[in-house]
């Protein structure tokens, strides 16, 4: 006779155990499972998020861990909302943000566009688009900043040899109005085959019969790029602009490697600021307002973006 | 019989003079030459003491973040820190250093016999009172390095002469250091083109700070109301200080290779090592490293005291004592570190090595200034230290420090009075935080 799984799993169960869940229900069973998980879940996730916001009310310093600990109400948010520094890293950020998803959907569906094409060679363009992805960021940091040096870099050659300018008369990341497009070519060149990669994905999906249609229909290339190409795509182009939005909004690494955060505070974008207020300054308590104020903001913004993603995807 | 009873008592008493066990010991310092020097001393006293030693060495720009993590977490790691001088307020207060004047009486240390203004920068809180809390273990001060080659050629003295009236030869002034600096700018020498003066100006520790105090200091800068702790208006920004901020900018806009925009100790040596700039600030712990350089050691370098401004003559402290860590499971054996690092003979040998000793013994000692090129200039030098804050509160009146004069400085963001107003305005809402205000 042939045992089912169901009869075997029944069959391993020790009996006391199985007197015992006999008279749960299904649900009951469920949550038996998911428990653990929950409560993984409520202690590394929600149980320091509640521990941010009560430090948020505090002057609490981690580096006096023996010091009197002082409720002072929205003060930690007051100072942060009306201090100009804090505002001249959030509009750092706006600029990183805006700069590089622009040129990365650009630049990423026009490769993809390209690589789409059916050419020989093609698996080749695209494993040797996609390395710069591959890299650390740590090491990426590093060439460029030696790709960026006035004496040596092959960046200041490169536009010299284009426009006749003297490579040493120009600093990409030591002049203020050229340090925050020094980040944003790194971060351009890093992670458009990123976006390129989900656009390539959505340009696959699209079926060869809807084009035939169109060509059937007499629809122009132009025609058929922006009613069937664009609104078919559009929703990978979302995803791409999610994932990459929270992925800058969070920047760190590559930017403290290039610039770290200079000249000045140019490039200090907010997770560098954070950092430093909580883990250099030890304010603890201003840098735990300042993450929940980061951690609101992006959550509204995020929220608000995957609604009309959902809106797009319905369409 | 007899003979054989008195070499076992020979042997138990040989054993009963050992310490009780080995220990592994952890010593953390920032990762740096004269970190490899101690290395080296420290054999002698792994071989005398049994225990064994390990060392934790980390870059100095990540090397307060990693070690004051370390001290703040309680963290075992370190049984012995080598801590910067302005962490001793912080760690004395926190308990993370044990207190050491007990354990100096004891063992008859006195810091009478150390450099004085060492025992002030490295050992002391509340400074100016006998409570101390590490043993003075490396001196250092910013000072100057030259290319002393190119300033012996001929045809550039007669053209430095030309212009300026005076020989060119090692500045006594700030002025006469930024017209030699501004003279080299720009310069071919040997086919190559050189500039003027490597300067600190990095941003993200303290680059920045330790290396415009050298001018603050010198133009009348004070870090306060000397009668009157924590007033700061009218010293912080005064006259004189903003004159010192103007002047270091000027240096930096004038004489500094294109792209120094970041640059600390490693940049500046590197500059210098490969024959970029005629003139470099920087910290003494690299003059053994220059002396021996193949391309511009010997007789192709030279050696000065950060010159004199209009208000006065000071240089930029540096340096470190040790310290046991209070959390350390290995406090008699570090202590028996710090006892065997204290001795005069270790001292020695610890200069010789390339690490510079604080004790008075080894730098008063009659062969001491001959016996490197630098070893004037390092004595020179001490004797004009002045040091940052060493307040608890130290690494935000830094930070606060390092952003507004980066921002004037570097990124040429208002002027520098705008830039010391609001530097009295962060520091006095650190220490309205700190409830000293």
């Amino acid at each position: 006779m042939k045992v089912s799984p169901l009869q075997k799993a029944a069959e391993a169960t020790p009996q006391k155990l199985g007197r015992s869940i006999r008279g749960l229900s299904d649900r009951a069973i469920a949550w038996i499972f998911v428990t653990p998980t929950i409560l993984l879940l409520l202690a590394i996730n929600i149980f320091p998020l509640i521990w941010t916001i009560r430090l948020s009310f505090t002057n609490y310093r981690a580096n006096r861990p023996n010091a009197d600990i002082k409720f002072i109400g929205l003060r930690n948010y007051e100072r942060i909302l009306t201090d100009s520094d804090i505002w001249q890293t959030m509009q750092a950020t706006a600029h990183f943000l805006f700069w590089t998803l622009l040129l990365q959907v650009v630049i990423g569906f026009a490769l993809a566009w390209l690589i789409n094409r059916k050419f020989k060679g093609n698996g080749l363009w695209t494993t040797i688009i996609v390395l710069p992805m591959m890299l650390s960021p740590a090491v990426v940091g590093n060439f460029w900043t030696f790709l960026y040096q006035p004496q040596i870099g092959l960046f200041n050659y490169l536009i010299s040899f284009l426009t006749t300018i003297d490579p040493s008369s120009f600093t990409m990341i030591g002049e203020v109005n050229l340090a925050p497009w020094a980040i944003v070519i790194v971060d351009t060149w890093m992670w458009t085959p990123f976006v390129m990669l989900i656009c390539l994905a959505g340009l696959r999906s699209i079926p060869d019969y809807i084009y035939e249609a169109a060509e059937c229909d007499r629809a122009s290339s132009w025609r058929q790029f922006w009613t069937i190409t664009i609104p078919m795509v559009l929703p990978f182009l979302m995803l791409a602009v999610l994932f990459r939005g929270i992925e800058n909004f969070k920047m760190f690494d590559l930017v403290v490697l290039l610039t770290g955060g200079g000249p000045g505070s140019t490039t200090e974008l907010t997770s560098i600021n954070l950092k430093r207020e909580a883990f250099e300054k030890w304010r603890t308590g201003y840098a735990s307002a300042y993450a929940v104020i980061l951690f609101v903001t992006m959550f509204g913004l995020a929220s608000i973006y995957v609604k009309a993603l959902n809106k797009v995807k319905d369409r | 019989m007899r003979k054989s009873l008195l070499l076992t008592i020979a042997f138990l008493v040989s054993f009963a003079g050992m310490p009780s066990k080995s220990a592994d010991l952890t010593l953390c310092w920032a990762a740096w030459d004269p970190a490899n020097a101690l290395v080296e001393l420290s054999k002698d006293f792994e071989e005398q003491s049994g225990h064994n030693m390990s060392f934790e060495f980390v870059p100095w720009p990540n090397f307060a973040d990693r070690m004051l993590n370390e001290l703040n977490s309680g963290g075992k790691l370190c049984d012995l820190m080598i801590g910067d001088s302005q962490w001793i307020g912080g760690s004395a207060e926190a308990g993370h250093y044990v207190k050491l004047n007990d354990f100096f009486d004891a063992e008859g240390i006195t810091m009478d016999d150390f450099i004085p203004a060492t025992v002030k920068g490295y050992a002391e809180w509340p400074k100016g009172t006998p409570n101390f809390w590490a043993l003075p273990a490396f001196g250092d001060v910013v000072g100057w390095t030259y290319r002393k080659d190119w300033f012996e050629r001929p045809e550039l003295q007669a053209e430095y002469k030309d212009k300026y009236g005076r020989d060119l030869d090692v500045p006594q002034t700030l002025a006469e250091l930024k017209d030699i600096a501004e003279f080299f700018q720009g310069r071919e020498i040997d086919g190559k083109t050189v500039y003027g003066a490597a300067i600190y100006t990095e941003r993200g520790s303290e680059g920045i700070t330790m290396g415009v105090t050298n001018a603050l200091y010198n133009y009348g800068f004070e870090y306060g109301n000397p009668n009157s702790p924590y007033e700061l208006e009218g010293f912080v920004n005064s006259d004189g200080a903003v004159k010192g901020l103007e002047y270091y900018k000027e240096l930096y806009d004038c004489c500094t290779p294109p792209g120094s925009s970041d640059w600390y100790m490693s940049e500046s040596i590197d500059a210098f090592r490969s024959g970029l700039v005629a003139l470099q600030m920087n910290f003494a712990f690299i003059w053994p490293g220059v002396h021996a350089d193949p391309n511009v050691g010997g007789d192709r370098s030279g050696y000065f005291p950060n010159p004199a401004g209009p208000g006065g003559h000071f240089a930029q402290l540096g340096g470190q004592g040790i310290s046991v860590v209070s959390y350390s499971g290995e406090q008699e054996a570090a202590l028996e570190y710090i006892k065997w690092f204290a001795q005069e003979e270790v001292q020695k040998k610890w200069w010789e090595l390339g690490g510079y000793s604080a004790l008075r013994a080894v730098v008063e000692d009659p062969g001491f200034v001959t016996s490197q090129p630098y070893a004037q200039t390092f004595l020179d030098s001490m004797a004009i230290v002045k040091d940052f804050w060493a307040e608890p509160a130290y690494a935000s009146l830094l930070l606060a420090m390092q952003d507004r004069v980066h921002k004037y400085v570097i990124a040429g963001q208002g002027t520098a009075q705008e830039a010391l107003d609001g530097l009295v305005e962060d520091w006095i809402e650190v220490f309205e935080d700190e409830g000293k205000l």
